[in-house]
Order: structure tokens, then C-alpha cells, then sequence
């Protein structure tokens, strides 16, 4: 096993650098979005449709108006300028006005004196509804009468590569279906605004993309983006929840209506209503293969449940296409997908993005491929593992690391834990101590995959810092959203690198400061805020040694960046171009054991491998892999938002279960790959590493089940009764 | 209805004017006292964020009503220590236990709870008795590790 720890003492890259916002957080005095105040400050709520797809045939605030201590409500025909919002197409209402399309779509803003008092002001907003027919199937969506004036697809993709006719000499079919998972970062969607003396607004809030809140919160305000200010206030993990507007727009509203300070933190149960989700989908799969175990072509069909609105979901829908056939080589292949819209929750951004939902699949498949030939799945994984100048069904070669089979083998060879009887507090059931000595089956899963670094398809998501050296103090600005991952010390690991030892102060992020930095999300910020945060820093090394030893020596010095990544394009009508910069690769091996009468499962063992291009901070990197490896285990073994009938009926943490310490092993680490990708422009051969653990960490887990129970599982979250009950038991 | 009534946080008398009856001890915490290290994010007790001590017993601060525990020693993430960190805060940065950093004040207090009641904690009785603090972004690995960390530098300590 490799170890990932660092000393904490020294201060360049490759060092386990610690945070420097570490003892403010340990202390309780660093400053979440949450924890702001402001003198004479408001409280705000928000009033939720209670319906699932109804015409509005009237809304009355007065009841609201009406409760002493409220100070503003507004509604639709409050927002002055553009009435809709969106990440990709401004397609979602800021207010419902004419139609509600989803449950807990937002109808009304109050602003009041306490908390509570808007709460309940806001539930006093009496909204008369005409029920419409709801469409909850994605099936059906594509033939259903339109739900929104854009019609009911968001995207279809369709990619052709190679021989769409070959055929194999062995064909395995399978149909899986994913469950809706919620980022469920533990700081809800909060934030405060503040009415500016230039008569635009000032935002503090917990985001993952400043520039681009800005430009929708200007735009619904018809302000210039230059007068309205979004800063980052701390932010309590995001994971893609906070992509996505939730209460931005309605916040600046509330405050320039009322003159005053206002702030808004959502509940557990608000969060799960306000924000996006992952997306559930339903995937079908053909597998042909050579009788030796070579691929010869994939057919996937891909179908997204987009929900109401269109958020990410042609980019989610988009990476689903190009990473369904897992990081294999895959000669021949069709790939269809659809992103659809319905009167479900609306889905977007989660880690993993689109990679996560078909890893499930094309693991499942391969098992499933290995059984029909009687190879060892790892042989038959090995055999048609990716390797650098392979090409992808996306027609773009890899020109960068692949190193899929060392990744594989690792796991593989990874000693397995004892097959001793568990402390009876780790059988299945765990402390309820349900399941029986003798009782359980184990069962072993290898899972690997992949996804695409920054954003893709020609997009241009560049980042940029600036940088002022002053008498030994280095100044770095820039607009990165820091969400928990450490960027903010991989900015101080970089500058101590690039400039020796200097005081590195890393300036708030602002939209008033600097240009965008991008999203936080896509694995990105490593490579592009942390490559214009290196760029600088190299001007600024350069003047500094123009200035020589004179008068001049100590500065100030200035640079300002803007990182581009290398550019990529758009794909043709086969699906086929270079869409993507570059790819990051895992690999995890779980053990399971399963008691079948009851259906419990109990993760034992959990071992991964992956490609990191170049360690900056081992520590970190440690706690990426771990973390993003729970977030995989828990969509495979118990975290679901149950929708029925359009609602979520478990929108809480007693209802959506979250891995706890006790559901989850220590991770042990077989392998970290290093293989730096300069040469793609990866600053210091560095890749983001936060999305790739939480690929294949589910999919192995689901394939242990498989293994354990000798069951043809189909969809995960592996619910009890899916193993209980199989075969038509009780 | 709303009444005033004394508090005594981390050793300091509060008098709390004017809060409503039905105030959760980490509202009156956060929003009357400015003591926002103290988190919410369930309030129902399920996550642990809220974590405070109450006369030395580990409670949700967000299932407590505030007006109940007049006179009674409340303790928060900013009582721990002094203006140093204590051992248990110190390693859960030098450990890499934090990320986002929001349910860190209540995993402290329940860490601090946790070695007072068990020295030498193995890591089934860590997980276990860590159950109730939800972290999103660690996976908790370096949760349990920075637990390790403080107990064995209070075994090594004189």
C-alpha cells in the first residue's frame, strides 16, 4: 500500500502543505455564508409551489403582507428584468407566474424581522392552482405533449464510431437503472445581500461560480453586471449543488426592495427542494465481444431524467455519451442519449457528472461479459484496457496518460482483508446486530473509470489571477470559489514554489476584484486557476530578476493572467471531434458481505488506485479519494431521493441516508499514478482529483453485491428488498 | 410569547432578552450570543453540526430549547481552549481532517467528549461513537486518523 501523508512543514508542491483556513474552521471563527450579520438585517423565506405541474391561476401575498414583523414579498411580477434563470439556457423561472413545473418550484420571496416570521409568512402565500396532467415517466417525455415552451428535450446525442454493424461472437445484454442522488453538502444554500449607495446590490453567498451568479442576478435585476457584487462567504462543501442559481436572485430582489441587509439560509428540507440533483437514469446496454474477451463494439441507449428545468443537463447528458463505454478500447460503437425534461425535480451538476450514472453500467456489463466467457473480470479488463494513443468512441485520440491497466492491476493485487467472522458490530445490520454468525456472504468487485478534466466540447472556461509582490508579500487574487477542496493552499503551495519565501495573502473572491476564475466543479480549478496562479507567479519571477539586486528589487511587481486551457471542439453529427482536454482515470476493488434473507450489505474493505498527474499535496489528495469515494459508496448503497408522484418524500437527513464513520471502512490506497501532463498544459503536471474516486468507488461495490448474492442486480441504490425479495420470495 | 432568562456559555453569563419560547439553544447560540461556530444543518439532530456540551453531557444544540437550560454549564467549539487550539482541534488540521470545515466544530466537541470518556479508543468505538457527526467531504478517514493523533499524544504526554 502507498501512503499519502505529508509533514505539514515545508511549503512548495509535493509537500502535505496544511490548510490555511484549518484553525479558523477547528476554532469555530471562520466565516461561513451562513454565520453573517449585518446591523438591521432581515430575515428571508421562501414560498414553494405544493403542486407538480399546474397553470397559477392566482397568487395572494396578503395573508403574508399581513403578519406583523414581514417587510417585503414579491413574486414574479416583482423581478424587473429577465424572468428566468439557468445555467446553460435561461429556462427556469425566477418566480413561477403561469405555470409551476415541479414541486417546491419558488412562487414567493419574503423578507421579515425574525426567521420564523418570514417562514411563516411565507406559508401564508395563498397560490390557487389548475392542475395539469403530470409528466413523471422520462420514457415518455420525448412523445408527451410539451411541458415548457422549449419542448421536452434538452439534448440527444447520438455518437458513431467505427462499425455500427459489427458484431461479436458473444453478445451480452443488460438494463440498469440509477437512483436521483443529492450532493448533500452539510452547509445549506445560504447567503446575504445588501442594497449598494450606487444603487446596485451586494451579494455574499456560498457559490461555486462568481461571475456567472453575477451575470444571472444583473440580468433578472436589469442592472449592469458592474453593480451588482457577488464575494465568496464560506463556503460548506458544494459537490455541484451550488452551480446551479438557488437563492441569489431572490436575495438581491428582497434587498433592493427593501433597502436593507437580507439574508436567507435554507433548511435541510428547502436545500434538497432548492437546489439540483443528480440524475437518475435508465441505461441499456449491448455488449459484443471477440471469443477471446476483445471488445469489438458497445451499444449503449442513455436516458437522462433531466426534471423541469434544463440546468447542466446537456453537459451531464454529454459526458454520459463519451465515457459510457468505460475506459476500455471500444473499436466500434453507438452511443444514444437522451437528456429529457419532466415534472420531476430538476437534476444537474454532481461529482462525476454523467460518469458516475453509466461506471454502474459498463461495470455490470463487463462482469457480466467475463461470466458468459469464463475469464477472470479483471483478465477481461486488462485485456481491453485503455493506453495512451488509444482512441475514444468520441473519435479524439489520448494524448496524455492512460495508465488503466496499472491501475487495475494494482487493485487487484491488493491483499484482501481476512475472511475471519466479523465483530458482530460490523456484520450486515451493524450495531442492530440483525444478521446472524454464519450468515453472511462475501463477495469481491472491481471496478474503473473514468471522465474528462475542465470543460469540453469548445468550450472556453479560462481563469484568471493576478498577483502583486511587495516587500516580501505576495498578493494573489482571484475568483476561485473555495468549497472545501484546498485550493486556497495549493495557491500558497504554488507561489512558495514558483517565488521562494515570500508571505503569500490570498485576496477574498470577488466579481468587483478580478475576472472569472470558472466554476469550481469539473475537476478544473487545479489545473486553470491554479495554472494562472503558476503563470503569474512566473512573471512575477521574471521581473523580479530583471530588477537585479538595486533600488528596485523589492517591488512592487505586478502580473495578471488569464489561463486558457488548450482549446477543443465541438462534435460533428456522428458524435465524433476532440471534445475534451483531458482525462482522469480510477480504479477501486470492494469487498462486501451481504446477508440475503435480510438484504443488508456491509462494506468490509474498500481499495483504490488512481492518476493524479502530479501530487501537489499528497494530504489533500488523501482527502479527495476518501471523501469522493464515500459519495460513490452511498449512491450504491443507501442514498436516494425517493420521488413519488413528482415529490420527494424523503427530504430530510432521518429520511436520505448518508454514509456515516461507521458505514464506511478506511480506504486503503493501492496505487498512485503519477504521470505528468505538461505537455497538455497541466500546471506542474497536476490534474484535479476530485471527481475521479467517486466513479468507480459505487460501481465496485455494486459489483461485490453482484458477486455475493449470484443475483443479476439492476439498480442501484442496492435496496434490501432487491436482494431479499429476488426471486419472488415472501 | 418571548421572556429573558440567564445563560451561562464557555464560563460567561449571558443575559438573552426578549427570545421566543421556542428558540433551539444553537439559534440563541448563533443568532443572540454571536457564537457562530456552533453549525446547523438537519435541526433535527441528525447530523451532529450542533454538537455542544451541556453540564458535560454531548447534545444537539438544536433539539435543546435555549430557555430550558437556564444555570446549567454550556460549552461550545469556542470554549474548548483557550487562545491556543487545543490537541484534539490541532490534529484534526495536521491530519487533514478538514475540508469544508462545516461539520468540524461539532466533530471537535464530540472528539473532546469522546477521549474524555475513552483514552484509548479503537477504531470501531471512534466510528461508532462518531456515528452522529455527518462529514460530507472527508469520508471521515482522516477523521478517525486525527483521533488517533490526539490520543496518542495525550498517552505520550507527561
Amino acid at each position: 500500500m502507498s501512503t499519502l501523508t505529508g509533514t505539514g512543514r515545508a511549503r512548495g508542491v509535493g509537500t502535505g502543505a496544511p490548510r490555511p483556513d484549518g484553525i479558523p474552521k477547528v476554532a469555530g471563527t471562520f466565516a461561513y455564508a451562513s454565520d453573517l450579520w449585518e446591523a438591521g438585517m432581515l430575515w428571508a423565506a421562501t414560498a414553494r409551489a405544493t403542486e407538480v405541474h399546474a397553470r397559477i391561476r392566482r397568487v395572494d401575498i396578503s395573508p403574508a403582507l399581513a403578519v406583523p414583523g414581514v417587510r417585503a414579498v414579491l413574486t414574479a411580477a416583482d423581478v424587473p428584468g429577465r424572468p428566468t434563470f439557468g445555467l446553460d439556457v435561461a429556462d427556469q423561472p425566477v418566480f413561477a407566474s403561469d405555470v409551476v413545473r415541479y414541486a417546491g418550484e419558488p412562487v414567493a420571496a419574503v423578507a421579515a424581522d425574525h426567521p420564523d416570521t418570514a417562514r411563516r409568512a411565507a406559508a401564508a402565500v395563498v397560490v390557487e392552482y389548475e392542475r395539469l396532467p403530470a409528466l413523471l415517466d422520462p420514457a415518455a417525455a420525448r412523445g408527451a405533449p410539451a411541458i415548457h415552451p422549449d419542448g421536452n428535450v434538452f439534448r440527444h446525442l447520438r455518437i458513431e464510431h467505427g462499425d455500427v454493424h459489427a458484431t461479436g461472437d458473444v453478445v451480452v445484454e443488460g438494463e440498469y437503472e440509477v437512483g436521483m442522488q443529492d450532493q448533500a453538502p452539510l452547509g445549506t444554500e445560504s447567503g446575504l445581500a445588501t442594497p449598494t449607495a450606487d444603487g446596485g446590490v451586494r451579494l455574499v453567498v456560498a457559490t461555486q461560480w462568481l461571475h456567472v451568479d453575477r451575470d444571472q442576478i444583473a440580468a433578472s435585476l436589469a442592472l449592469d453586471p458592474e453593480l451588482v457584487r457577488v464575494e465568496l462567504g464560506g463556503v460548506g462543501g458544494a459537490f455541484g449543488a451550488r452551480e446551479d442559481v438557488s437563492l441569489q436572485v431572490h436575495l438581491c430582489l428582497l434587498a433592493k426592495a427593501t433597502g436593507r441587509p437580507v439574508k436567507m439560509i435554507y433548511g435541510r428540507e428547502e436545500s434538497f427542494l432548492g437546489h439540483v440533483h443528480r440524475h437518475p437514469a435508465r441505461l441499456r446496454y449491448r455488449h459484443h465481444a471477440r471469443a477471446d474477451g476483445t471488445l469489438v463494439k458497445v451499444e449503449a441507449e442513455l436516458l437522462f431524467d433531466g426534471g423541469a428545468y434544463c440546468s447542466s443537463s446537456p453537459a451531464v447528458l454529454a459526458n454520459a455519451a463519451f465515457f459510457a463505454c468505460g475506459p476500455y478500447r471500444v473499436p466500434n460503437a453507438l452511443v444514444e442519449g437522451w437528456a429529457v425534461r419532466t415534472n420531476n425535480p430538476p437534476c444537474g451538476a454532481m461529482r462525476g457528472f454523467g460518469s458516475v450514472q453509466v461506471c454502474f453500467a459498463h461495470e455490470a456489463q463487463m462482469d457480466e461479459l467475463a461470466a458468459v466467457l469464463r475469464l477472470d473480470p479483471v483478465e477481461l479488463r486488462l485485456r481491453n484496457a485503455l493506453a495512451p494513443g488509444d482512441v475514444l468512441v468520441s473519435g479524439q485520440r489520448i494524448e496524455g496518460a492512460a495508465p488503466v491497466a496499472e491501475l487495475i492491476r494494482a487493485c487487484a493485487e491488493a491483499p484482501l482483508p481476512a475472511d475471519d467472522e466479523p465483530h458482530p458490530m460490523a456484520l450486515p445490520g451493524g450495531p442492530g446486530r440483525t444478521t446472524g454468525a454464519g450468515q453472511r456472504r462475501r463477495g469481491v468487485g472491481l471496478a474503473v473509470g473514468f471522465k474528462n478534466l475542465m470543460f469540453s466540447e469548445g468550450y472556453d472556461d479560462a481563469a484568471a489571477a493576478e498577483i502583486t509582490l511587495a516587500d516580501g508579500v505576495a498578493t494573489v487574487t482571484t475568483a476561485c470559489a473555495e468549497v472545501g477542496q484546498g485550493f486556497v493552499t495549493l495557491v500558497h503551495q504554488i507561489v512558495h514554489e514558483v517565488l521562494g519565501d515570500v508571505e503569500v495573502v490570498l485576496a477574498p473572491a470577488s466579481t468587483a476584484s478580478i475576472a472569472s476564475a470558472g466554476s469550481t466543479s469539473a475537476s478544473r480549478q487545479t489545473w486553470m486557476s491554479g495554472g494562472a496562479v503558476r503563470l503569474a507567479a512566473l512573471e512575477i519571477a521574471r521581473q523580479r530578476d530583471e530588477a537585479g539586486n538595486g533600488a528596485a528589487a523589492a517591488g512592487p511587481f505586478t502580473a495578471s493572467v488569464v489561463h486558457h486551457h488548450r482549446p477543443t471542439t465541438a462534435i460533428d453529427t456522428r458524435g465524433q471531434g476532440s471534445p475534451h482536454v483531458s482525462f482522469t482515470f480510477a480504479c477501486h476493488r470492494a469487498v462486501v458481505d451481504v446477508d440475503p434473507e435480510l438484504g443488508l450489505v456491509r462494506l468490509v474493505d474498500l481499495v483504490t488506485s488512481q492518476e493524479v498527474g502530479k501530487l501537489l499535496n499528497p494530504l489533500q489528495v488523501l482527502g479527495q479519494l476518501e471523501g469522493g469515494a464515500a459519495q460513490g459508496v452511498g449512491l450504491a448503497l443507501m442514498e436516494e431521493l425517493i420521488v413519488e408522484e413528482g415529490r420527494i418524500r424523503n427530504a430530510s437527513f432521518t429520511d436520505y441516508l448518508l454514509p456515516t464513520a461507521l458505514d464506511l471502512p478506511e480506504l486503503r490506497v493501492a496505487a498512485i499514478v503519477e504521470e505528468p501532463e505538461e505537455h497538455l498544459g497541466a500546471p506542474f503536471g497536476a490534474k484535479g482529483v476530485g471527481e475521479a474516486p467517486t466513479i468507480s468507488s459505487g460501481a465496485a461495490v455494486f459489483s461485490a453485491i453482484r458477486r455475493a448474492t449470484g443475483l443479476p442486480l439492476r439498480r442501484v441504490p442496492v435496496r434490501p428488498s432487491d436482494i431479499a425479495l429476488a426471486g419472488g420470495a415472501p | 410569547m418571548s421572556r429573558s432568562f440567564r445563560l451561562r456559555v464557555n464560563g460567561v453569563e449571558h443575559e438573552v432578552e426578549s427570545s421566543w419560547e421556542g428558540e433551539s439553544l444553537l439559534f440563541v447560540l448563533r443568532e443572540r450570543l454571536g457564537l457562530t461556530g456552533t453549525k446547523g444543518a438537519c435541526e433535527q439532530g441528525e447530523c451532529g453540526s450542533c454538537s455542544v456540551l451541556v453540564d458535560g453531557t454531548l447534545v444537539c444544540s438544536c433539539l435543546v430549547l435555549a430557555a430550558a437550560v437556564p444555570g446549567a454549564d454550556v460549552r461550545t467549539v469556542e470554549g474548548l481552549g483557550g487562545d491556543e487550539p487545543t490537541d484534539v482541534q490541532r490534529a484534526f488540521v495536521d491530519a487533514g481532517a478538514v475540508q469544508c470545515g462545516f461539520c468540524t466544530p461539532g466533530l471537535v466537541v464530540a472528539v473532546h467528549d469522546l477521549l474524555d470518556r475513552h483514552p484509548e479508543p479503537d477504531e470501531l468505538t471512534i466510528r461508532e461513537e462518531l456515528a452522529g457527526n455527518l462529514c460530507r467531504c472527508t469520508g471521515y478517514g482522516r477523521i478517525v486518523e486525527a483521533v488517533r493523533v490526539a490520543a496518542a499524544q495525550r498517552r505520550a504526554a507527561p
